[in-house]
């Protein structure tokens, strides 16, 4: 068996905001937030990256700045290759059509006025606008079978769906192009847990049967560990801890990885009697006025003179798991 | 005698597009000292139950059945004899607690404006209460964070400030309605330790609503599953969660992701949550049971014990489902 | 809060057919508003009258019925038998006639400033909020200029200086009162800018043009419908005010303002009629636009979605 090919090779990318309010009159002091500071990744062909991290972290202004849709400060995302921040307009837009987004709320990332019929129809109408009608409706109507929707439900408007249909046409929508690459921004966290089964086994599905990629952002751990190949860990704009899916949950080095699977309640057994060791005080300190050194520091249990000093860099503990801690801990757990 | 006593309790809504019925027959009772957690999916009825205790209904919804508080028939009582049991001594902790704090009202004035209310105390008196009870949520600082306004608190430390509203009062009966939804993992681990400490200080009974059930295995004594308005199962959790007697409840528990669970196919309930307008017209849950026999669809299956403490609503014996 | 909790309808799809369009939900609720429902009926008889209203007409509007011109006061009043349902005006003139054409000229200027309003402003806004940054800035505070200018005077000022006409009561009303318009379309842009379903288009690909054909102006049609509509009353009030001036529209024209005008001048030798018609449809009307805007405002709140 080969490995598979890298598609997306994401090369120190920085997104920083601009804050401090410009003023009719000349300007005042330009600040920035620093929302994703420097972040590396690769996502192979098949394979599926979770992102996990509280909110706040920057999961979902990467996954945005990957495909542009917000501006990235520095960085390489290369695609196939291909630098797609230095794309122009016209050239990013045909490559949209391999990346695609799945978004949280599902019932909001519809367009109330359009039917199902048209909202599925709409990325085929973009890139294909040659495309005979008769075909697009075919098309459609085969998407709408493979993702679980009835042929009788294409003149029917959003609002008349539940919450896990709406999610499903979402999805049909993101896969209508066949595309390489699915940004998943937290499909699931909205749905009911007895829905939310049901959609992450469709994305599992038509992950194995079209090959595709996945970044699959959440906040819920257990999610991201059931259907990710390899899991990063973000705090405040930083990568603390990638990994192999099971190699992070079985050996979590960084102190910030422990402490959010230790938050995780679990419902085989009784909460392990070190669980309140693990657990971290305190709340994500605010991004517009970051901690020196190591970003975690203010939470840390472990923390020592050289985190407040230096921010420790991302280094790889044993193959294919990297970690920023000057005290990982392969703790068994 | 229970603290807390529902029977029966049924909620209708009038809406343009027909009679929603909501909760029907929930019945439940709740002793001194004990946690309850309401399971259900949106749309089950669990918010419309915690809101028919506290009097908090919409316009349109019309109740039924027997709310007792501490023997008291508590159910369709005037405004203003409800508010002296509101906040004295049945409290409600809600979803999002920037919704429910004044946004221009400094913390110190929400709060002391409670116990000189209720308690008639004097302003020094209530801001040195209030102070007392946020140092109780663990807020640091209490003393100088007392006068902030609510936006100058993170989203915890907002969920405390709630929680200590609560609380200001000794409520005999909180009422926490998905209070840890809105937050992280991390923060939410947080704010149920705090709970459950406060409950053992405080002696308080808790009524936590709640789609999770990670937080009600960690926290609950006693659960009850709501589907489609009606109860389905209840029950000590931890036998429930161990041996579910209901198909719903084992279809919930199985569909949840676990850490230690390898990457195979999740189980799933089939289809979707019944539309509350045109409701199954026998059991709510027959439509997605893979059980479901000619009896289920036709006729509602009563809430029985088949325990000394459990029971359930399901026409199937347990040995069928199993 | 409790709404949503409870009523989630359509989660089983039955049947197969058409599905419900926000539009025909909204229809479903105007409909069952009965003061609405009303208003829109009334207002329909309105418009026939003073489509068709002419046809039934005895007499001329520019016609004076020599009869009766001496002893207005007494022969004049609203009769059968002579042909004035309404009575006649000061010069004899038949009062049915005058209210017919003042019904047409007063419905139009309500029609056509609206439409002038909606179409101008509706773009104006969109473009500002859609594009945003330093654009949407000069734009807006363009339009806070033109709005602290009093515009009523300015429009007096126009009149007298290029003298009374109709067209330019109608352009210069419905170019006065797009401003109000931007501003709402503006917001309501700026916040649909920001949903979901605009950044899934995006990310499709799918170019600036067609996200604000497709995706924000469909979405901002509830807001314009019911603004438009409160619209209507607003120019109709601006247009009976200059007519009352004694501005409006010119001789042997007439509008409802011109008509109460000249009703209110002669009420004191008896002639109430002349001021009851003309006032009676302005107020009908008046209300009947406010009540089916109202009537809209329910039925499209976004809040029911």
């Amino acid at each position: 068996m080969t490995t598979p090919e890298t598609v997306l090779s994401v090369n120190d990318v920085k997104v920083y905001f601009k804050f401090g309010t410009t003023g009719l009159f000349g300007k005042r002091e330009q600040r920035y937030v620093k929302a994703v500071d420097g972040i590396s990744f690769d996502i192979k062909r098949g394979e599926t990256l979770g992102i996990v991290g509280e909110s706040g972290c920057g999961k979902s202004t990467l996954a945005r700045a990957v495909i542009r849709m917000v501006p990235a400060h520095a960085g390489r995302v290369l695609w196939m290759g291909e630098d797609l921040l230095e794309l122009d307009g016209e050239a990013m837009r045909d490559k949209r059509k391999d990346l695609q987004m799945i978004f949280q709320d599902p019932l909001a990332s519809l367009n109330p006025r359009m039917t199902l019929g048209q909202i599925i129809a709409e990325p085929l109408k973009t890139h294909f606008p040659q495309m005979p009608k008769s075909e697009m409706r075919e098309k459609v109507a085969a998407m709408m079978k493979r993702v679980g929707l009835l042929p009788n439900m294409i003149n029917r408007y959003p609002h008349e769906f539940s919450g896990g249909q709406c999610q499903r046409i979402g999805i049909a929508r993101a896969l209508i192009l066949e595309p390489k690459l699915i940004i998943c921004d937290e499909p699931v966290s909205a749905l009911d847990v007895s829905i939310q089964a049901q959609v992450i086994n469709l994305l599992m599905d038509l992950q194995k049967e079209m090959n595709l990629s996945l970044m699959f952002i959440a906040h819920d751990l257990s999610v991201v560990k059931h259907i990710s190949t390899r899991v990063m860990v973000l705090y405040l704009g930083n990568v603390v801890e990638i990994a192999d899916s099971d190699d992070i949950y079985a050996n979590p080095s960084h102190p910030y990885t422990r402490a959010l699977i230790a938050a995780v309640p679990d419902l085989d057994k009784a909460a392990p009697a070190d669980r309140a060791s693990l657990m971290v005080d305190g709340e994500l300190p605010s991004p517009l006025s970051p901690p020196s050194g190591c970003p975690f520091r203010t939470r840390c249990p472990l923390v020592q003179d050289i985190c407040v000093s230096e921010k420790p860099p991302l280094t790889e503990t044993a193959s294919g798991h990297s970690v920023a801690c000057y005290f990982p801990t392969a703790s068994p757990h | 005698m229970s603290l807390l006593e529902v029977e029966n309790l049924s909620v209708t809504f009038t809406t343009p597009d027909g009679q929603v019925r909501a909760v029907q027959d929930v019945s439940f009772s709740l002793g001194e000292q004990k946690t309850l957690a309401i399971v259900g999916e949106s749309g089950s009825g669990k918010s419309q139950t915690a809101f028919s205790i506290m009097g908090l209904l919409a316009p349109n919804g019309q109740t039924s059945g027997s709310i007792k508080f501490d023997g008291t028939e508590i159910l369709g009582l005037p405004e203003t004899e409800l508010n002296a049991y509101r906040a004295a001594q049945i409290a409600m902790i809600f979803q999002d607690p920037m919704t429910s704090l004044n946004p221009y009202l400094r913390v110190s004035k929400q709060m002391a404006e409670v116990l000189m209310r209720h308690k008639g105390m004097s302003k020094t008196d209530a801001i040195n209460d209030s102070i007392k009870m946020l140092d109780a949520v663990k807020i640091p600082d209490p003393a100088r964070r007392v006068h902030m306004y609510p936006h100058e608190f993170s989203g915890g430390m907002r969920q405390r400030v709630m929680i200590a509203m609560a609380l200001l009062c000794h409520p005999r009966l909180v009422i926490a309605d998905e209070p840890t939804t809105a937050l992280d993992v991390t923060v939410q681990a947080q704010i149920m330790d705090l709970l459950s400490d406060l409950q053992s200080d405080f002696g308080m009974s808790i009524v936590l609503i709640t789609h999770d059930l990670g937080v009600v295995k960690g926290s609950c004594e006693e659960t009850l599953v709501l589907y489609g308005g009606r109860v389905m199962e209840t029950g000590p959790t931890d036998q429930m969660f161990a041996e579910p007697a209901h198909p719903y409840t084992r279809g919930l528990l199985k569909a949840v992701p676990r850490l230690g669970s390898t990457g195979a196919e999740l189980a799933t309930i089939p289809g979707n949550p019944p539309n509350m307008l045109r409701p199954p017209k026998g059991c709510a849950f027959s439509p997605r049971c893979g059980f479901a026999n000619e009896q289920c669809n036709s006729a509602k299956p009563a809430l029985e014990f088949f325990d000394a403490k459990r029971s359930r609503a399901c026409h199937l014996t347990r040995e069928q489902i199993a | 809060m409790s709404d949503t909790a409870i009523a989630e309808p359509g989660h089983e799809i039955e049947g197969s057919g058409q599905g419900r369009s926000l539009w025909q939900d909204a229809r479903r609720r105007f409909l069952q508003n009965r003061a609405a429902v009303i208003s829109l009926i009334v207002m329909i008889l309105i418009a026939l009258i003073a489509i068709f209203g002419p046809l039934f007409a005895a007499w001329n509007n520019e016609e004076v019925d020599w009869n009766v011109l001496g002893d207005i006061a007494s022969m004049g009043g609203p009769s059968i038998e002579n042909g004035h349902y309404f009575g006649v005006d000061e010069l004899g003139r038949d009062l049915y006639a005058r209210v017919v054409q003042g019904t047409q000229v007063s419905l139009m200027v309500g029609v056509i400033g609206s439409l002038i309003a909606v179409t101008f402003g509706t773009l104006y806004g969109a473009t500002a909020g859609y594009v945003g940054g330093r654009t949407d800035n000069i734009m807006m505070r363009l339009v806070d200029i033109l709005m602290s200018i009093p515009y009523m005077f300015v429009l007096i000022l126009l009149l007298v200086v290029f003298g009374r006409s109709m067209w330019l009561l109608f352009v210069g009303i419905g170019l006065i009162s797009w401003l109000e318009m931007s501003r709402i379309v503006r917001g309501q842009t700026l916040a649909l800018k920001s949903k979901e379903y605009v950044e899934a288009a995006l990310a499709t690909g799918v170019k600036h043009r067609v996200i604000v054909t497709r995706h924000i102006i469909p979405n901002l049609m509830g807001i314009i419908v019911i603004y438009a509509t409160l619209l209507v009353p607003q120019m109709i009030l601006t247009e009976s005010f200059i007519s009352f001036l004694g501005l409006g529209v010119q001789e042997p024209n007439t509008s409802w303002g011109a008509l109460i005008s000249e009703g209110a001048s002669t009420l004191q030798y008896g002639t109430y009629w002349q001021l009851v018609f003309p006032l009676a449809f302005f107020i009908v009307t008046l209300f009947c636009f406010f009540f089916i805007g109202d009537g809209l405002r329910d039925a499209l709140d976004p809040k029911d979605r």
